[in-house]
């Protein structure tokens, strides 16, 4: 399991750079929420998957899943989902009103 | 436990969400953010008097003991920048009075300004790296919005570099925080550092250790710097002035924590990797500050040098070296926002960045002259101002650990800071007078006060370099014996 999720962050994070490295912004913005989507599954990962019961008293099980990196994930989903918003609205808004979909373009006209 | 750990965060986030349902009372706003910013004033000099008297404080939040809850620690190195946070925003929000306009102020430029606060505040407090991490979106979040506020076409190009720079390395963070936590099994910092030293600091450390020393120099500017130039030009003065005294202070402020608390066990590696790095910015930043002729620029690139010389400091790692960063460290501070302050005005009073065009400001405007010429000693490390004492003790233990070729860049660093800002006084106040636009008498008073405060506090910390060091001795005392702080945060007798 530890494996597949970890060619998964791989392939995530190639896939994300690769957008990144692009010049079109809408690219790059999907680029930086599939590197953050890696991240957030590394993160997931480091505790180790299926080591127990879910982390409730109720389960009366021998051993628990490590509850932490999932309160960790919850925060960090929430702030990229902020910041991803944020992203969108002001790429939105550099399109709309300088035309700027392509950051070569937005180049020039330095003050 | 001291619930008053809390306060500085609370204060601005809760005046923040008040300014919000303020939008159009702009007079209403400006007394709110004027009593929230004193409040913060008196808070955080109650705490470097609470941690002065009874040593490192912390507040254990909801009550669960460490190493399994949220934990806030001041120890004297934090509630020192808390101060001067407190200050320098205070000052910063009364220099916004008078020069951002009523447009900003409507579109919730004050809540922003809290907001921000709140994050640079619980960036010092925090004792637990997801928390830091945190405490850094909060800050930036804040940061992106105020460096677009108006809306020009440079601030959305700029903010665009910016956010992305910043997503980046947040998301280069989270992995840092997932290696760390996959390899120690806790993200408490006091904790860590007590695991890193059972443990050893062998290769995986060493690595997530240059990880993490990646992301925080990203967020300092230390040698990935290449955003900082433009992306601090685009917003206004006040806002800049606000950026450049503390966000590149929060990153130093990390690589402090992290690399004196938890990764101090194989200095050969991470710590000489950090000094040439150091090394590479001062010397990168002074080409910038030589190369440029606009006013912005000039000063952008002093700000990178500044962080390589700080930077050069952590790197020594002796007690006095420690010493020297917490004093310069505040130093840089509260004379980085006074330059942004002076360079405001001289915008103002000149309508261009271009140092070719202005000239001759000196018999209009003889205070902030003086005021600037005074300064630029003071960030040289002129003996009786407030750079000297810092600048001395890492100097001069970076000849005593041997780092010569350091210290000597970081020496002739300080040459380039004198030589760059010395020609901005040359070319901004001598010679013909070439400028046409008169400030308002009014609006000029309005932004010499904070000024003036600065400038006064920027020689009281000079003069009184005694009184100030009984503070920074206490704080360099727990940077360089960690094991005070581990004792205080997981009460440890």
């Amino acid at each position: 399991m530890e494996l597949l999720i970890a060619l998964a962050i791989g392939v995530l994070f190639t896939v994300g750079v690769y957008l990144v490295l692009s010049k079109s912004l809408l690219r790059i913005l999907l680029g930086t929420t599939l590197i953050t989507h890696g991240v957030h599954l590394l993160l997931l990962t480091m505790a180790g998957l299926k080591t127990g019961a879910a982390p409730l008293l109720g389960e009366k099980a021998d051993s628990y899943v490590d509850p932490l990196p999932q309160a960790l994930i919850l925060t960090s989903i929430v702030i990229s989902f902020g910041v991803s918003a944020f992203f969108i609205v002001l790429a939105y808004r550099a399109y709309r009103s300088a035309g700027m979909d392509d950051v070569e373009g937005s180049k020039g006209e330095r003050q | 436990m001291n619930n008053l750990l809390v306060m500085p965060l609370l204060i601005p986030a809760l005046t923040a969400v008040i300014l919000i349902f303020l939008k159009e009372q702009i007079g209403l706003q400006r007394i709110i953010s004027a009593v929230s910013v004193f409040l913060n004033i008196a808070v955080a000099a109650t705490i470097v008097y609470q941690v002065k008297t009874d040593g490192i404080q912390t507040l254990h939040m909801g009550g669960w003991l460490p190493p399994y809850g949220i934990v806030f620690v001041a120890d004297m190195f934090a509630a020192l920048l808390v101060l001067v946070t407190a200050i320098v925003g205070a000052a910063c929000l009364f220099f916004s009075f008078a020069s951002i306009g009523e447009e900003r102020e409507r579109f919730y430029y004050y809540t922003f300004f809290h907001f921000l606060l709140t994050g640079v505040f619980g960036s010092f407090l925090t004792g637990d790296l997801f928390n830091l991490f945190v405490c850094f979106e909060v800050l930036l979040v804040a940061s992106y919005s105020m460096i677009v506020l108006g809306g020009t076409r440079v601030q959305l190009r700029e903010t665009l570099k910016y956010i992305l720079v910043n997503v980046i390395s947040s998301a280069l963070f989270v992995a840092a925080i997932a290696y760390l936590y996959a390899a120690t099994g806790t993200l408490n910092m006091a904790h860590l550092a007590m695991r890193v030293a059972e443990a050893g600091q062998g290769g995986i450390m060493n690595v997530i250790a240059v990880l993490l020393l990646l992301v925080f120099s990203l967020k300092a500017g230390l040698l990935l710097f290449f955003w900082l130039p433009d992306s601090y030009s685009a917003p206004p003065l006040a806002v800049r002035a606000l950026f450049g005294a503390l966000l590149t202070k929060v990153g130093l402020y990390a690589i402090t924590r992290t690399f004196t608390l938890i990764f101090v066990h194989d200095p050969g590696m991470t710590h000489s990797l950090m000094g040439w790095m150091a090394g590479a910015t001062m010397i990168l930043g002074a080409i910038g500050a030589l190369a440029y002729n606009d006013l912005s620029r000039i000063f952008n690139y002093n700000i990178v040098i500044s962080v390589g010389f700080i930077a050069f400091g952590i790197s020594v790692l002796t007690e006095d070296s420690l010493n020297g960063v917490v004093f310069y460290l505040m130093h840089d501070m509260i004379a980085k926002a006074l330059l942004f302050f002076l360079g405001g005005m001289i915008l103002a009073a000149s309508g261009t960045e271009q140092l070719k065009q202005m000239g001759g400001l000196i018999r209009k405007y003889p205070w902030t002259g003086w005021m600037f010429f005074i300064l630029t000693l003071a960030l040289v490390g002129v003996p009786p101002l407030s750079g000297f004492a810092g600048k001395v003790m890492m100097v001069r233990s970076g000849f005593g650990e041997m780092h010569v070729a350091l210290a000597l860049i970081a020496l002739a660093s300080s040459f380039v800071v004198l030589y760059s800002l010395i020609k901005v006084f040359q070319e901004v106040f001598w010679g013909g007078e070439r400028n046409d636009e008169a400030i308002h008498p009014q609006r000029y008073k309005a932004m010499m006060a904070p000024a003036a405060v600065l400038f006064v506090l920027v020689i009281l910390m000079g003069i009184g370099a005694e009184t100030v060091n009984d503070y920074v001795l206490q704080a360099g005392a727990v940077l360089a014996d960690p094991a005070q702080y581990i004792n205080a945060v997981l009460m440890k007798e």
